[in-house]
């Protein structure tokens, strides 16, 4: 008899092996529990574990399953959350000392979605504090390591949702993205990652960063695990204004029809100034972009270049909506009502010191930025440009979608960097967004994938994919013919190429 | 510091000035969450994530305070815009939970209308309103120790159940040319505010609650110059008094600042364009934060709502809901009643005027009715301590009551005894006039025995009669009504005494 190491297998995997009585949930969690247990001292992918939670969860959906009583499609499959998203009984601090120790007195609606779905939550993952960040390096607690290097970054804001996935702490994660926090450290690490229609899924009990931008999403190791995923988290609610009335799309059907790898009579669209053509990308990954390119025209897609002239613009734009909203989102943390408090003897002191001591320096930059960009005098030169802007980006996506169903570029310009390499320069951080921020912008859907390892570092490069908005569903088509085409190869998921993790 | 009074300011100045009317909506929840808007609860106990401002919570727009909104914004003749945004207007205090209020700003709901004022001599002034929009209320602080204000206070206290209630903010347009009559004029616009509000059922108007706060802001400048209008003068700086909270208190600022600022000018001081607070117990204003270093707000549009968009055909609809403006309303029922302007303003002080007017559609007259509600109700109501309208009696049992007197029913004093009855709960009137047998005696057997019985017992009254002293047949009335325990119709009691000497009244 051999023993299956379960934390090597898929969401998707696991989903049958529990339903089919081969495994029981609680092995299954145990098992993800001691791998965190192992190894994320290095990795520190989580800022809290609740194995007692997780496992309580596990030992019901056990019990139900032997009653026969019918359960949802991941019941039993354990999931990270990142630690933006709020959760009844468990810590959630946002990657932020501001909120150390506070317990939210309520489920955000997809911390609600995943208990129904009878999820164990094995806990709360690292972040850049309040997801403003490239590489997780801003965290309060300490930054979090790529799992395929532990000197480099794991990617940004959601570097722990990634790292838990690529050192097979966690099957799936939830994540948040804000200008490519779910996509980028996706690319960095090698795993899978969906940033979805912007209003596709509630972002009630997501801590926000920047309202109009924010959007949640599912992250694994394969595009059909966080099809699955996408599945649970998705869907209007009434709680929050901005969801979308329509329901989830079809993820899953999409992800089986794209794993035929038939893309006959399908468009795919190359984004001139995200291709790398001007320079600025890294080769390796300019060469796993062409080559995956090369192998969706091979499965029948016309590959057509389009050009999004306003993308120019759209850092910089991005650049002051973001620390506007994030300055206004971020005054709520005042110590009067939850979190830190540091005492003086007048209430405008002790707000003054508490966000003094409480917030760290990426966080105090953007909200100083976004003060200035919103004051009297500057509103319409900064707000109101960029806002501008934004709308010319929606109408360069309008008209490229045109010409075909889905846009596609390198989701970074380059591999992983290491750890401590653009923490004191900021600019060089932004511009790790630089093709995932448009998205953002214009609230459509994108994933990025695994495109292979660099050949000059051996680290991952990803694939990005967009979507016009509600059309979630085209990524998970064209993601899964790619990643079918390049597992076949490969033998597997890219993340089993990953060199173990040793404590 | 004022040396001079409100009148010579008057005869000195032109006076300018506008007012903030803040209306708490008495929506069922609040604006942007499920808790309960009520006044008066424990503290912290209508509290939820969104009106807390805890993490990650969202607001969503309460649909019925929208329509409130509007039926007020059409009530002051507004126009009312197809979307409005709504905007995230940002200051740090401890009663605002998210450390920014959700307003309007350049997109108000309901804009560019006017409402007329009826002054007490029956003058009417209209009002022009620059703008009526929607926002949420802040928390409450109380500094407890010190003074009682924030500064020097031992500690502060926050009660966020009024944090989120709805509130619908109206702003005048500057008003000119009311001379002397400012401070009426201002009282009259908040009382008409007030009272619109309450025929609306958008509001409960309660000034001593806060649910009717209002804003003075008023400014002085020089009478024109010969050969010159006053409209070429330039506008004075202005002082913004917070938070005066009952009409009387809006006279008194008006008569306040403009003595105030009336001073200053004259001793050529400048007056500075700042908040001021209104201090009931000294009846005089002291300055809060100077205007040139007020905050900026930092307002931009609200990226966790949707705009409001009053959808037309809606909006035409909840235009056909709207009640007849009050102070004229008042007067076609004061002319269409007959009531003396005395009569009119005792009825409207005690807040009487729907219940007679529902008791005159219930079947009586205007002064039946009016003799009801002002007469034996009023006392039982002040009596009782409590508004007539929270009496246990409906302006239909009133009616009946009335009608059982017209049709005789019943007497008067027997009425008197049978509202006691309804009352106390008892039943209709009908009910309790046959429950008690307060019916008065109409059967013409029983009468004639009583007549003959009491005559009997005064043999002498009879005779006096017949000599035509007629007036002695009080005595029988007297003692048959005695014997009928009241229950005996008087005037027929009368008519068989005369019947019984043999002579015609």
């Amino acid at each position: 008899m051999t023993t299956t190491d379960w934390t090597r297998a898929t969401a998707a995997r696991m989903a049958d092996a529990l339903a089919a009585g081969e495994v029981t949930s609680v092995e299954l969690t145990q098992a993800h529990l001691d791998r965190i247990g192992q190894i994320d001292g290095p990795v520190h992918a989580f800022l809290h574990i609740d194995a007692e939670g997780a496992l309580a969860t596990a030992r019901a959906v056990d019990e139900d399953r032997a009653a026969g009583k019918e359960l949802p499609r991941l019941a039993g499959v354990p999931i990270a959350v990142k630690d933006v998203l709020v959760t009844q009984g468990l810590p959630t601090t946002a990657g932020s000392r501001i909120l150390e120790g506070w317990m939210p007195p309520y489920d955000a609606t997809v911390t609600r979605k995943i208990r129904e779905a009878r999820m164990p939550i094995l806990g709360k993952t690292n972040m850049d504090e309040f997801a403003m960040g490239s590489s997780t390096e801003h965290s309060g607690y300490g930054p979090t390591r790529n799992p395929w290097d532990l000197d480099r970054i794991p990617g940004g804001s959601g570097g722990g949702s990634a790292a838990a996935l690529a050192a097979f702490e966690a099957p799936l994660a939830i994540g948040s993205d804000t200008g490519g926090s779910i996509r980028q450290p996706a690319s960095v690490t090698g795993t899978v990652g969906v940033k979805p229609t912007y209003g596709g899924v509630s972002r009630f009990g997501a801590i926000a960063l920047a309202s109009s931008l924010d959007q949640l999403g599912p992250c694994g190791r394969t595009v059909m695990d966080t099809a699955l995923l996408h599945e649970v988290m998705g869907g209007h609610d009434v709680n929050d204004a901005t969801s979308l009335p329509e329901p989830v799309p079809g993820c899953v059907d999409a992800a089986l029809v794209g794993a035929r790898m038939d893309l006959t009579g399908v468009r795919i669209g190359v984004v001139k100034e995200l291709s790398g053509v001007d320079g600025g990308f890294q080769d390796g990954v300019k060469q796993r972009f062409d080559e995956s390119l090369e192998r969706l025209r091979g499965m029948g897609a016309e590959v057509v270049e389009v050009s999004c002239p306003s993308f120019e613009y759209a850092l910089a734009a991005y650049y002051v909506i973001l620390p506007s909203e994030a300055s206004s989102n971020l005054a709520k943390f005042d110590s009067v009502r939850f979190g830190l408090r540091v005492e003086k003897d007048t209430v405008e002191k002790t707000m003054l010191a508490t966000r003094a001591e409480g917030f760290g320096d990426e966080v105090k930059r953007r909200i100083i930025l976004g003060t200035y960009a919103l004051s009297a005098g500057y509103y319409d030169a900064y707000y109101g440009s960029a806002q501008k802007v934004r709308t010319l980006v929606q109408r360069d996506f309008a008209a490229a979608f045109e010409q075909c169903d889905v846009l596609v570029s390198p989701t970074t310009p380059t591999t992983p960097f290491k750890i401590g390499e653009r923490v004191d320069d900021p600019m060089a951080m932004y511009l790790n967004d630089i093709a995932t921020i448009p998205a953002n912008l214009a609230g459509i859907p994108g994933m990025s994938l695994p495109a292979g390892l660099a050949p000059e570092d051996g680290l991952p490069a990803g694939f990005q994919i967009l979507a016009p908005a509600h059309e979630d569903a085209r990524l998970y088509r064209i993601g899964a013919a790619l990643e079918a085409s390049l597992t076949a190869d490969w033998g597997g998921p890219l993340t089993a190429q990953a060199p173990e993790v040793t404590a | 510091m004022t040396t001079m009074t409100y009148e010579q300011a008057m005869e000195e100045f032109d006076p300018v000035f506008g007012i903030e009317v803040h209306v708490e909506l008495n929506t069922r929840t609040k604006m942007f969450c499920g808790c309960a808007n009520e006044f008066g609860a424990e503290p912290n106990t209508q509290v939820c994530p969104v009106c807390l401002g805890l993490p990650g919570a969202m607001p969503v727009t309460n649909e019925k305070a929208v329509e409130s909104a509007v039926r007020l914004g059409l009530a002051l003749g507004c126009s009312i815009r197809e979307s409005s945004r709504f905007a995230r207007k940002n200051y740090f205090y401890p009663d605002l939970a998210k450390d920014y209020q959700i307003s309007q700003y350049d997109e108000p709901t309901c804009y560019e209308g006017s409402l007329d004022v009826v002054l007490d001599d029956g003058t009417v002034v209209e009002i022009g309103i620059e703008r009526a929009h929607i926002e949420e209320d802040a928390g409450k602080n109380t500094h407890v120790g010190g003074t009682g204000g924030i500064q020097g206070a031992d500690y502060s206290l926050v009660d966020y159940n009024r944090g989120g209630v709805p509130l619908v903010e109206i702003v005048t347009k500057p008003i000119t040319g009311m001379g002397a009559r400012t401070a009426e004029v201002a009282r009259a616009y908040v009382a008409t505010i007030r009272d619109y509000v309450r025929a609306l059922g958008i509001s409960d108007g309660r000034m001593e609650q806060g649910s009717v706060r209002a804003d003075v802001n008023l400014s002085l400048r020089p009478k024109p110059a010969a050969g010159e209008s006053q409209d070429d003068v330039p506008f004075g700086k202005r002082s913004e008094t917070k938070n005066v909270n009952s009409l009387r208190a809006i006279e008194r600022a008006v008569h306040y600042e403009a003595a105030r600022q009336a001073s200053l000018l004259l001793a050529g001081k400048p007056v500075v364009q700042e908040t001021r607070h209104w201090h009931e117990d000294t009846l005089s204003t002291t300055p809060g934060r100077s205007k040139e270093e007020a905050e900026d707000y930092r307002y931009f549009p609200e990226p966790d709502l949707l705009p409001v968009e009053p959808a037309r055909a809606w909006v035409e609809e909840l235009r056909g809901t709207i009640p007849e403006h009050p102070a004229k309303m008042r007067a076609r029922l004061q002319e269409e009643w007959g009531f003396a302007d005395l009569e009119m303003r005792d009825v409207v002080a005690a807040d009487a005027l729907s219940l007679i007017a529902e008791t005159i559609a219930a079947g009586t007259t205007a002064q039946a009715a009016r003799k009801w509600w002002m007469g034996e109700l009023s006392r039982v109501a002040n009596d009782r301590e409590v508004a007539l309208a929270a009496l246990p009696v409906t302006p239909a049992a009133v009616a009946e009551l009335q009608g059982l007197i017209d049709s005789g029913k019943i007497n008067d004093k027997l009425a008197r005894q049978a509202l006691e009855g309804v009352l106390a709960g008892e039943g209709s009137p009908a009910e309790v006039v046959a429950a008690r047998g307060l019916e008065v005696v109409s059967d013409d057997s029983a009468l004639e025995k009583a007549v003959d019985d009491a005559l009997a017992a005064q043999p002498d009254v009879l005779a006096k009669i017949q000599d035509g002293k007629v007036q002695a047949a009080g005595a029988i009335v007297g003692a048959v009504m005695k014997a009928t325990r009241g229950q005996a119709d008087a005037g027929r009691v009368r008519e068989i005494i005369l019947q019984r000497a043999g002579v015609e009244g």
